[in-house]
């Protein structure tokens, strides 16, 4: 395995959507490909960061605010089918 | 080394009784969804405008559009999966109203390999976000997600922020699964190789720049 072909499968290897047999040849790769290694630890240590950091945290206040606004608004609307539609839902 | 394990959030058990109390017109069964919902959503809003009032806007509007075409909702996927489409696609046309100047789709790819191929290849420090103070932090990562392209970033904030699986982000984006996974795979070693520089490991250094 090149490290080329290791970083194509880095996405489905971090989030565990391989089969065994992959797995093992991506694993076998980074036994002795260092710089692999640490593309692959940094990455998952990148994609926890964000997980963990709270940015845009919505505060209590502007919460309260913005729900008091969204019922009102409902209400308001209730029944007016004079509104932009949305997009459609998922297939 | 283990995987990245995805971020549930929210139970989903009650919640299509939510949908059906709310669909025949029960604004308080409603509300529970907003109150289930609205902080992904304003997070989801603000990665992707990187604007405060554009988020605000975005979780008002985005539950509005939601309540008003409930009917419209076929229940074959998640009330939550819904939403979050209702609000990217709230959230890119405030971009699009700010950067006019600029395109700003989902469709948006960059079709060479080397704007994601690793250069920096030093290890980083063990405990990298205990570097800087919380502040800090909060602007480097704020910093450098916004240097993603739009289309690269709400990939990444809805699999890897908010825990949304590949086949969801794909629903929710309208895009096939290998363009979820390829802009993954390019918005994760974009922001690794931009963090390099804040979190490399530097013996006698502090890291900083």
């Amino acid at each position: 395995m090149t490290c080329s072909e290791f970083l194509k499968e880095l996405t489905d290897y971090l989030d565990g959507a391989m089969d065994a047999q992959t797995k093992a040849e991506l694993e076998d790769h980074l036994q002795w490909c260092h710089n692999c290694y640490v593309v692959c630890n940094t990455t998952k240590m990148t994609i926890e960061i964000y997980r963990e950091s709270h940015l845009y945290e919505l505060p209590e206040e502007l919460r309260s605010r913005l729900r008091s606004a969204i019922v009102s608004k409902c209400k308001g609307h209730r029944g007016d089918d004079n509104i932009e539609p949305a997009p459609a839902g998922p297939k | 080394m283990p995987t990245i394990q995805p971020k549930v959030e929210g139970p989903a058990g009650d919640e299509l009784a939510l949908v059906h109390a709310a669909k025949a017109g029960d604004i308080s069964a409603f509300e529970e969804l907003v109150k289930r919902y609205d902080r992904n959503v304003f997070r989801i809003a603000q990665h992707i405008t990187q604007n405060r009032e554009d988020a605000e806007d975005v979780v008002q509007d985005a539950f509005l559009k939601a309540y008003q075409n409930l009917g419209n909702f076929q229940e074959q996927s998640k009330f939550y999966t819904w939403l979050v489409r209702i609000a990217v696609n709230e959230a890119l046309m405030r971009l699009r109203r700010r950067r006019p100047e600029r395109m700003v789709s989902l469709d948006e790819d960059i079709k060479t390999e080397e704007d994601s191929m690793p250069r920096e290849v030093a290890d980083w420090a063990p405990n990298p976000e205990q570097l800087y103070g919380q502040g800090e932090l909060r602007e480097i990562l704020s910093k450098t997600i916004q240097g993603l392209p739009p289309s690269f970033r709400t990939v990444f904030v809805l699999r890897d922020v908010e825990g949304l699986s590949t086949e969801e982000t794909a629903d929710a984006l309208d895009l096939s699964i290998p363009a979820v996974k390829s802009r993954l795979l390019r918005a994760r070693l974009q922001l690794r190789e931009r963090l390099s520089k804040y979190f490399k490991n530097r013996v006698g250094g502090d890291g900083k720049q």
